[in-house]
């Protein structure tokens, strides 16, 4: 299986990083800040163009375990003095992410970049900034490895 | 020797019937250790009451424990009967009932009404594509052009490149019908993990928002070298179907892999006249309710009842209610202070506050010799004490009933010492006279009797709380009482010391005395379970009221 994780985690890394250099294939808005190895990456995420988190830029921490591509990456926002997590119903302040794709969606044919670019557009499609119903009870005994929750994921508008 | 105290006899016990053959442990069953063997012995030596026999008792319920293979095979006869009806494969007759819980007249009902719709919903068929991508799908998976650019269904020129794992030297494949092609060690990884780590049964297509399920044999192809995950496969779908399945149920026991059918205990209502014990007969201990999810045995008590009694003694609410009976708090600190006697005049032992007992006001504001408190109105001063009297009364009641409840227990759990206790008698006896085993067996019979009938006494204690007051309720103590006196006197005559010269005295005794707590235990199973039956059992408004 770790034949399958590591040979999976190159590749991608290898097409962010041909992608990254070429700004004609870049994501707009989505770079890849570390990658030091296959086990935590992080990136930086912008929404451009018109939205409620205009010039707001946030940080992505995904980290993998062996069962990658098989089980979804844990996915959060990065929570520290120089940045913070957006504020968004399906984010809690902690910086963990309320998105079927992280959970019960996921395929194995998804892809890191896929998942950036969901959030990204989850950030985009926002018409309201306020924070997660529940949001202190959750993050007052949520687990530090968001994919130990289960989320229900009820709202599928934004 | 009679004894027909248990129901849950087994056929492969039968084969012990005689009592006195020389050879009587005749373990066929590989899976029953030698002291099984000697526990289904003495469910066995009598006048056989099979299940739905003439004999039934009113105490007992109808049922019919299952083994693996027998749930299976009622499960095909289900997917055959739909694969016939539809003309269409068993397999997917099967992915369709588990799609819809197995209820056949829905399927039926649903199939006619649109195939097409229901086999995509269960996911034996693709969704058709639309020739343009579905617009609020495309916000949540944005890129599905570039994925779906990578997905399978490559071009045959090319090589077949995996895009799960990127691996473009195998040439060993697999599709659903959907046509999203993976290689074949990609979709063990998966299926095992789905079925290992989730307990999944649906093995849908790896492909994302692709809706179609594996069928059986795709899982087993792709299982084939992991035999382990093949048997929980099949477990799971057992699982699933006798679930969904009301007449069905799984014997709750760790790793035992046994079903019971019960259908008369399969409607809540049904568990207002009934308490359906049942055993899957893979071993004696195996005894379960039906109806709920209580350990063992609570008869004679229903199942509403059973469980209102546990949660009771569970919660607080009788701490509660004694802090309520017997304490009020200091106006000034809140300690909570227990008055035991003396006039009115409190004095907070912690923060020294003054206060009446009475008005819990400040004593100063009494005057100097007011020993009786002034400020209230006769009337309201009266309702206070009778409400303490109230809930002290209601307090007492309730420990009344929960001490014997509990004591029952406690002795059930040291049945186990009393096991081993017994069985040194046993060797004992054997040395010292010319009994064989078999004929020393009646001890063992004995604590059996016990244990058994300690556990229906419990239970009585539960249901004597909730019973009205009235002539139907001292009818059922005094059947209570005759019991747990032949039990206590029989539990005694177990305890005691063995002289070799009284053996045969005994014997007699402690063979007479289990028949007779036998007999007593069915006269109160049976008086209960007719009242149900009859209705005759009144209860308490908290019950009414629950109910």
């Amino acid at each position: 299986m770790s034949v399958v994780y590591s040979r999976r985690l190159k590749k991608e890394l290898h097409e962010i990083q041909i992608e990254q250099a070429d700004p004609a294939k870049r994501a707009a808005g989505i770079q890849l800040l570390q990658a030091e190895d296959l086990k935590t990456w992080y990136f930086s995420l912008e929404v451009l163009g018109e939205s409620l988190y205009k010039n707001e830029i946030f940080h992505l921490m995904v980290r993998f375990d062996t069962e990658y591509p098989f089980k979804s990456p844990a996915v959060q926002f990065v929570v520290s003095d120089k940045v913070k997590p957006p504020v968004h119903p399906h984010v809690y302040t902690n910086g963990h992410i309320c998105a079927s794709i992280l959970g019960d969606d996921w395929s194995p044919t998804l892809s890191v970049m896929a998942i950036c670019i969901t959030i990204q557009s989850m950030l985009a499609s926002c018409k309201k900034k306020e924070l997660p119903e529940g949001n202190d009870d959750y993050v007052r005994t949520a687990p530090d490895n968001p994919k130990k929750t289960r989320f229900i994921y009820h709202d599928d508008t934004v | 020797m009679s004894s027909d105290y248990e129901f849950s006899d087994d056929e492969e016990y039968n084969e012990y019937d005689d009592y006195d053959d020389e050879e009587p442990m005749d373990v066929e069953d590989g899976s029953a250790s030698s002291e099984e063997v000697d526990i289904g012995m003495d469910e066995v030596d009598d006048d056989d009451i099979k299940v739905g026999s003439e004999g039934k008792k009113t105490y007992e319920v109808d049922y019919a424990p299952l083994t693996h293979q027998q749930v299976k095979d009622l499960m095909v006869t289900d997917i055959e009967y739909i694969s016939t009806i539809f003309g269409v494969d068993s397999y997917v007759a099967a992915l369709l009932l588990r799609h819809l819980d197995w209820n056949k007249d829905r399927l039926t009902e649903k199939y006619m009404d649109n195939a097409s719709s229901i086999s995509i919903a269960a996911g034996v068929s693709p969704v058709p594509k639309p020739s343009y991508p579905v617009s609020d799908r495309s916000k949540r998976v944005t890129r599905s052009s570039k994925s779906s650019k990578r997905l399978g269904q490559s071009s045959s020129s090319e090589p077949f490149l995996c895009p799960i794992c990127f691996d473009d030297t195998t040439t060993d494949t697999l599709a659903l019908s959907c046509g999203h092609t993976f290689c074949t060690a990609c979709w063990t990884i998966y299926t095992v993990s789905k079925i290992r780590d989730e307990g999944e049964h649906r093995i849908l297509c790896m492909a994302e928002n692709c809706g179609v399920v594996a069928l059986d044999p795709f899982v087993y192809k792709v299982l084939s070298e992991d035999e382990d995950a093949a048997a929980r496969y099949d477990e799971l779908l057992v699982r699933n179907y006798v679930a969904c399945n009301k007449n069905l149920k799984y014997c709750p026991f760790p790793s035992c892999d046994r079903s019971v059918s019960c259908p008369a205990a399969s409607s809540r209502s049904a568990l207002f006249t009934i308490v359906p014990t049942v055993s899957c007969g893979a071993d004696p201990k195996h005894k379960f309710c039906f109806g709920c999810s209580i350990d063992g045995d609570h008869r004679p008590v229903l199942c509403a009842i059973a469980k209102m009694w546990l949660k009771k003694c569970r919660d607080d609410s009788e701490t509660a209610n004694w802090i309520k009976s017997n304490t009020k708090e200091c106006s000034k600190c809140q300690s909570t202070i227990e008055k035991n006697g003396g006039c009115n005049h409190m004095t907070c032992k912690k923060c020294k506050y003054e206060f009446c007992w009475v008005c819990m006001g400040p004593w100063a504001e009494h005057g100097t010799a007011w020993y009786s408190c002034n400020r209230y109105d006769d009337q309201s001063g009266v309702e206070a004490r009778d409400a303490q009297s109230r809930s002290r009364a209601s307090l007492e009641r309730y420990l009344h009933y929960y001490n014997r409840w509990a004591n029952h227990e406690q002795s059930a759990k040291l049945s186990v010492e009393l096991y081993m206790k017994t069985e040194k008698k046993m060797e004992e006896m054997q040395l010292t006279t010319d009994l064989t085993w078999i004929e020393v067996q009646f001890m063992k019979k004995a604590v059996d009797v016990v244990e058994n009938c300690r556990t229906t006494l419990k239970w009585t204690y539960a249901m004597a709380y909730y019973l009205q007051n009235g002539n139907q309720k001292a009818m059922f103590e005094d059947n209570q009482r005759d019991l747990e006196r032949a039990v206590e006197d029989l539990s005694e005559l177990l305890e005691q010391p063995i002289e070799s010269e009284c053996i045969p005295v005994l014997r007699q005794k402690v063979t007479d005395k289990s028949v007779y707590v036998q007999k007593r235990n069915e006269i109160l199973l049976e008086d209960t379970a007719k009242g149900y039956i009859e209705e005759r059992w009144k209860w308490n408004d908290v019950v009414v009221d629950t109910l």
